[in-house]
């Protein structure tokens, strides 16, 4: 089923926590909303589930205007972080929970219910537990039951509020990969929202990065990585460098030196150069190259990262080095970003 | 574990990080025993002194049976009544913020501080045929005052505080998830209250009807006002215990008395097996 906000706002208390945002979900699309906490992903989530009404602009399920249908009627599957399953109920009755509150004749009978429930529990990899209760699986496992139950009612789109916040990295590792074997095998449209950017990029089709109540950009990982299209998203995905520079003649500046690298098309005058740090090329002498004296060197995983001072002010920028690095030595070092980008001063 | 072998068999106390559990553990008793065991040993003790065939005859005639009859099914009806609106009651003060709220939340605690009497001298005032409230259901022939019905309303009055302020704190920790999480299901909202939340409140719902019920059974003071007092019709037990102390009946007022802790014991005891095999299903 395609999904596609249009112009939606959302107001609480006067305060805009989703400001005109629009977007378009394919169908059997796995697609992630990412942002830093108070950007709008998890309200996003549940206007479209309906747990919210628009102030203004609409949602849209395929053709059909779901905006002011109820909850009931959107036949959405929504996975809660907390899980928040029936505790008084065991885990079979948890998933039939669904059908069993149909009427008339889409209830399906007691003995298909059951088939269903310990079909989606083989599904989820979780077959013999149908008798036990909610409190008596880990956290991974009930989180496994809440998916089965929202997939039971055959929903038009799964919905999942940071389905594996509230479980340890070890857990969380595992349900990525086995959340994205099960898109594949039942091609369900997805939306999920994360903080985590390693759970959206390795995850997702594509990435809804927000910030603010607004939409920041969307594409493919490769392209949010690769192609910012703000400085929010160069500086939020991965890590990255920034320095305030000037734009002169189709040349960029720092200070008043030219660093060799030309920007024909950006507009003159003040701007900020970003680039990844582990994206830069060390050159020897210095006719048009970005130098620093090195400031603090620490060492993370598998490299190094050197902190250099530039330019008059002592503005700081960081680099990656390979850990056997000789410059990491140095007391002066200087490099020249391979791959960057301009944004206009604000 | 490697080091201290495993012993078979019962062990009377688990290990635990906390000290002191037999210091506790034996104040506890001591403490019990004191306050509660030995009172109701003198009492059983006192009406074993009467002898079975007294005893017998005490317990079926017609007044006693009468007054225990009264005492536990007005308590029971109340205690019902209780369950019902006491729920709504906290409902209402979980769920809704309106203006007054923290006063209605004040007010349902003030038959616990109200001495009984009073509270029977008011709902007397009241329900009498000639009372505000009396009056307006007397030409419908419905008479509360000096009646059963009037002992239920002064228990329903006294026991409310017990349903409410068990129910209120397990309402307040429902997660609104859950309810969520029942509506993208395609529950309606009757389906929400009665196939999610009612269980989950049951437990508590349990222990406020035990609760009022016991508090029935036992109250005196705000009943002897409203109830009219006619034996066989509006005679509670505890009142026929009064009663029969005032005729220094010792004998036969222990026997009352024996008779309603056994019935009460009882109840209670169904109630909490009730309870924890309610627990041990909803965790």
């Amino acid at each position: 089923m395609e999904v596609r906000v249009a112009n939606v706002r959302k107001e609480f208390d006067r305060f805009p926590a989703l400001r005109d945002v629009s977007l378009d979900i394919k169908s059997g699309e796995l697609i992630a909303l990412l942002g830093p906490s108070g950007s709008g992903k998890t309200t996003l989530l549940r206007l479209i589930a309906g747990l919210e009404r628009p102030t203004r602009g609409k949602i849209f399920f395929g053709e059909e205007d779901a905006s002011h249908k109820s909850i009931q009627e959107r036949n959405v599957g929504f996975v809660f972080q907390h899980y928040a399953l029936f505790r008084h109920m065991t885990v079979a009755d948890n998933i039939g929970f669904g059908l069993k509150v149909r009427h008339g004749p889409t209830r399906p009978s007691a003995q298909e219910i059951r088939r269903r429930a310990s079909e989606l529990l083989d599904l989820v990899q979780l077959s013999g537990l149908e008798k036990r209760y909610p409190a008596q699986l880990s956290g991974g496992q009930r989180q496994r039951v809440a998916l089965a139950r929202a997939m039971a009612i055959e929903p038009r789109v799964l919905l999942l509020d940071e389905p594996f916040g509230a479980l340890d990295a070890q857990v969380r590792r595992e349900l990525r990969r086995w959340l994205r074997d099960i898109h594949d095998a039942t091609g369900h449209t997805t939306v999920f929202v994360t903080h985590d950017q390693e759970e959206a990029l390795e995850l997702a089709d594509r990435v809804v990065v927000m910030s603010q109540g607004r939409i920041e950009q969307v594409g493919t990982a490769d392209e949010i990585y690769d192609t910012p299209n703000s400085p929010f998203v160069y500086g939020f995905i991965g890590e990255s460098s920034s320095v305030p520079v000037k734009v002169e003649d189709g040349q960029v500046w720092i200070a008043d030196r030219p660093i060799g690298l030309s920007a024909p098309q950006a507009p003159e005058g003040q701007a900020t150069l970003f680039f990844r740090p582990h994206d830069v090329e060390l050159v020897d002498g210095c006719s048009g190259c970005i130098a620093g004296t090195v400031a603090a060197s620490r060492r993370v995983a598998g490299t190094r990262r050197v902190e250099l001072e530039i330019g008059g002010d002592r503005q700081r920028v960081e680099i990656e080095l390979p850990v056997d690095h000789p410059a990491a030595q140095k007391s002066r070092v200087a490099f020249r970003p391979r791959r960057w980008k301009l944004f206009p001063a604000a | 574990m490697t080091t201290a072998p495993a012993k078979a068999g019962w062990r009377f106390r688990q290990p635990s990080v906390i000290p002191g559990f037999g210091l506790t553990l034996g104040f506890s008793l001591a403490y019990l025993t004191l306050i509660i065991l030995i009172p109701l040993s003198g009492l059983i003790w006192r009406s074993a002194a009467l002898g079975w065939a007294d005893f017998w005859a005490i317990a079926t005639d017609r007044r006693t049976i009468n007054a225990l009859e009264i005492s536990f099914g007005t308590a029971f009806i109340a205690a019902a009544v209780n369950v019902v609106f006491g729920t709504i009651v906290a409902w209402v003060l979980v769920r809704y913020n309106f203006p007054g709220r923290r006063i209605v939340d004040a007010m349902v605690d003030l038959p616990f501080a109200l001495p009984t009497a009073v509270a029977g001298i008011a709902l007397t005032t009241l329900y009498a045929p000639n009372g505000w409230v009396g009056s307006l259901l007397a030409p419908l022939g419905i008479k509360v005052a000096y009646t059963p019905l009037g002992i239920v309303i002064a228990l329903i009055f006294i026991g409310l505080p017990f349903v409410v302020r068990t129910v209120q704190p397990i309402m307040e920790e429902i997660d609104k998830e859950v309810e969520e999480a029942a509506a993208t299901l395609g529950a309606n909202r009757f389906q929400i209250i009665s196939r999610v939340l009612f269980p989950g409140l049951a437990p508590a719902i349990v222990t406020g009807f035990a609760l009022a019920f016991a508090r029935g059974v036992g109250e005196y003071g705000s009943v002897i006002f409203i109830a009219g007092n006619l034996p066989y019709r509006s005679e509670i037990a505890p009142l026929l215990i009064v009663i029969r102390l005032e005729e220094y009946n010792y004998a036969a007022a222990t026997a009352i008395a024996a008779i309603m802790l056994g019935l009460s014991f009882v109840m209670l005891l169904v109630i909490n097996l009730v309870q924890s095999w309610s627990r041990k299903r909803y965790g």
